[in-house]
């Protein structure tokens, strides 16, 4: 396997990450060394093995569905790059 | 009484009898910090005047009777846990103004212990490194020799309990960050088993496989270290119900039916044989079988174990951390808090200026990985064929605890690098990692303890891999260990 330069950047958009053109070039290299070493996985037949997500086989605990939290906006507010009226700000995405 | 060697117990009992305060501790300290750190950059950031006001309330809570084992006693912390009040960066230009609006789990147990937040300490960009040359705060120097590496992620932990910068500190290992930088600075840390810690309020790299635990000067500090830490979490959806530890409960008792100058008779010791193979170095490996020398003349028996699987924990490792980092890491987007581009377009172009700006060429690049390996067309071939392989691991490591209570090896293959020896090829750093990271995709307990020096007179680290919930014993071998020789108590040349 071997990524191009165009598939690097289109993994760049899809992780919402600007990348000139001489960063992708530097990243394709260096993501095919590693996808090179990665690659080994696929010598081992693991037909039949169950995928393991997590380290314990314990169940997602339920909780009372009742207030837990406290309002605290303001605070956690006060440190958003740009807010107005409890409500963060981002550029216009609806004409 | 040398304040900066002694062990927390030491420092405990000179508190309780009065012959010292949590004030002086603290500010002498402080004093070795300001006078080293320029040289170390260990920490990021230090509050001297949040620290003592902390001190003089631990003092007077002493002065109340109401005293806890770590009360007045100061603690480092890996600069990824949240605390209230504290700029925590996480070693990135994305959190680089962050100021925490609430406590971390456990930040808030040392809290409630009556510990002293003595500063944060310097670390990979996000957890992402080996050596800490990832931070964008700059790299930790070893206190060894500051030509070299202190290792990473969790590097100014460890080298801030190397240069007797604090008493202790804390750190967090997702694929070897807590051993490998204690390896490497001569001094003792533990990752307890997946869910011992509760993961709240500790900025998240890869989820199933973060775990915070201790940095010490020794395994009976380790166990105090880790009394306050674990511990259930409601906030942490894997944090494990269990009933509390006393990690300290076994620590000086001879393995059970083992006589008192043998304490450690009956313990069977498994060495994998991939851990023994190539690409150890010849140094590491005489001082790791000197370890296990002084283990046998303890008491206890080696034997070969077999770990198959984990010639592939690192090719595994680098498809499911860095997919577990692009979704964790996609929460960093400039809208709520951390850095935002100054200039930008669209809502898209500001997402991708601002996380452009804010993380560094590791991150990106790990966030790249993950991207790719979870994108359509190509989750099946990698993201659920390295799950596979994480169960097989999984299957080694159960097979071998079927003969052995312990496993035993290298920390790390080599002993600390030079600054830029390993960063023009990700790969070679990510090799570094190749004893420590099958403990985390099989979520099982770690710990490393000094075992002598190797070339240049840089530190070699004894790793004990244990079997789930397993931390009591490991940590009682560790101390016998240590009762045992003196590597612990090395301290780096100028400390």
């Amino acid at each position: 396997m071997s990524l191009s330069l165009d598939e690097v950047k289109r993994i760049a958009l899809l992780a919402r990450i600007a990348v000139s053109d001489a960063e992708a070039a530097a990243a394709r290299d260096q993501l095919n060394g590693i996808f090179a070493m990665i690659e080994a996985m696929q010598k081992v037949d693991t037909a039949g093995v169950e995928p393991m997500s997590h380290a314990q086989d314990v169940m997602l605990r339920l909780r009372e569905d009742a207030v837990s939290e406290r309002d605290q906006h303001a605070l956690f507010q006060s440190i958003a790059p740009q807010v107005q009226d409890g409500l963060y700000l981002v550029p216009k995405v609806i004409e | 009484m040398s304040l900066e060697n002694s062990s927390l117990r030491e420092l405990s009992d000179a508190l309780a009898a009065g012959q010292l305060s949590s004030v002086e501790l603290t500010q002498r300290f402080l004093d070795r910090i300001a006078a080293a750190n320029p040289g170390l950059n260990a920490f990021v950031t230090v509050d001297p005047e949040r620290s003592l006001a902390q001190a003089r309330a631990a003092d007077a809570r002493r002065a109340r009777g109401e005293a806890a084992p770590l009360t007045g006693i100061p603690v480092a912390h890996k600069d990824i846990w949240c605390a209230q009040g504290w700029r925590t960066t996480c070693g990135s230009r994305m959190l680089a103004n962050f100021t925490s609006p609430y406590d971390a789990h456990v930040i808030a147990r040392f809290n409630d212990a009556g510990a002293i937040l003595l500063g944060k300490c310097n670390m990979d960009e996000f957890a992402m490194g080996s050596s800490n040359e990832t931070s964008w705060f700059g790299p930790v120097r070893n206190p060894w020799n500051p030509a070299f590496v202190p290792g990473g992620s969790s590097g100014g932990s460890a080298a801030a309990v190397a240069a007797r910068l604090a008493p202790a500190a804390t750190g967090t290992d997702t694929g070897g960050s807590i051993r490998q930088p204690a390896a490497l600075c001569g001094v003792s840390g533990l990752k307890p088993t997946y869910g011992v810690v509760s993961r709240y309020g500790m900025v998240a790299f890869a989820s199933s496989l973060d775990q915070g635990g201790p940095f010490a000067k020794s395994a009976e500090d380790l166990a105090l270290l880790l009394n306050v830490m674990a511990g259930f979490d409601a906030r942490d959806s894997t944090s494990l119900e269990r009933a509390p530890e006393d990690y300290t409960r076994v620590l000086a008792a001879p393995m059970p039916g083992a006589p008192a100058d043998r304490p450690l008779a009956g313990l069977r010791i498994g060495l994998p044989k991939q851990y023994f193979g190539a690409g150890l170095a010849s140094d590491v490996a005489a001082a790791v079988e000197a370890a296990l020398a002084e283990l046998r003349r303890l008491g206890a028996t080696t034997a070969e174990v077999d770990l198959p699987a984990s010639d592939l924990a690192v090719p595994a490792y680098y498809v499911i951390a860095p997919a577990e980092a692009s979704s964790n890491l996609s929460r960093f987007d400039g809208v709520r808090y951390g850095h935002r581009a100054a200039e930008y377009g669209d809502l898209v172009d500001m997402y991708c200026r601002t996380r452009a700006e804010g993380f560094g060429a590791e991150v990106k690049r790990r966030i790249l990985i993950g991207t790719y390996v979870l994108s359509h067309g190509y989750y099946d071939a990698y993201y659920v064929k390295a799950q596979r392989i994480r169960r097989l691991i999984a299957e080694d490591y159960a097979r071998a605890f079927a003969q052995v209570d312990v496993i035993a090896g290298p920390t790390s293959p080599t002993v600390a690098f030079e600054f830029g020896a390993k960063t023009a090829d990700p790969v070679q750093m990510y090799l570094n990692d190749i004893y420590t990271i099958p403990a985390n995709l099989a979520g099982l307990p770690g710990l490393s303890i000094p075992a002598g020096f190797g070339a240049g007179g840089l530190p070699v680290g004894l790793q004990l891999v244990g079997n789930y919930f397993d931390e009591a014993r490991m940590l009682a071998i560790a101390h016998q260990y240590q009762r045992a020789t003196d590597w612990h108590k090395r301290a780096p040349a100028g400390f």
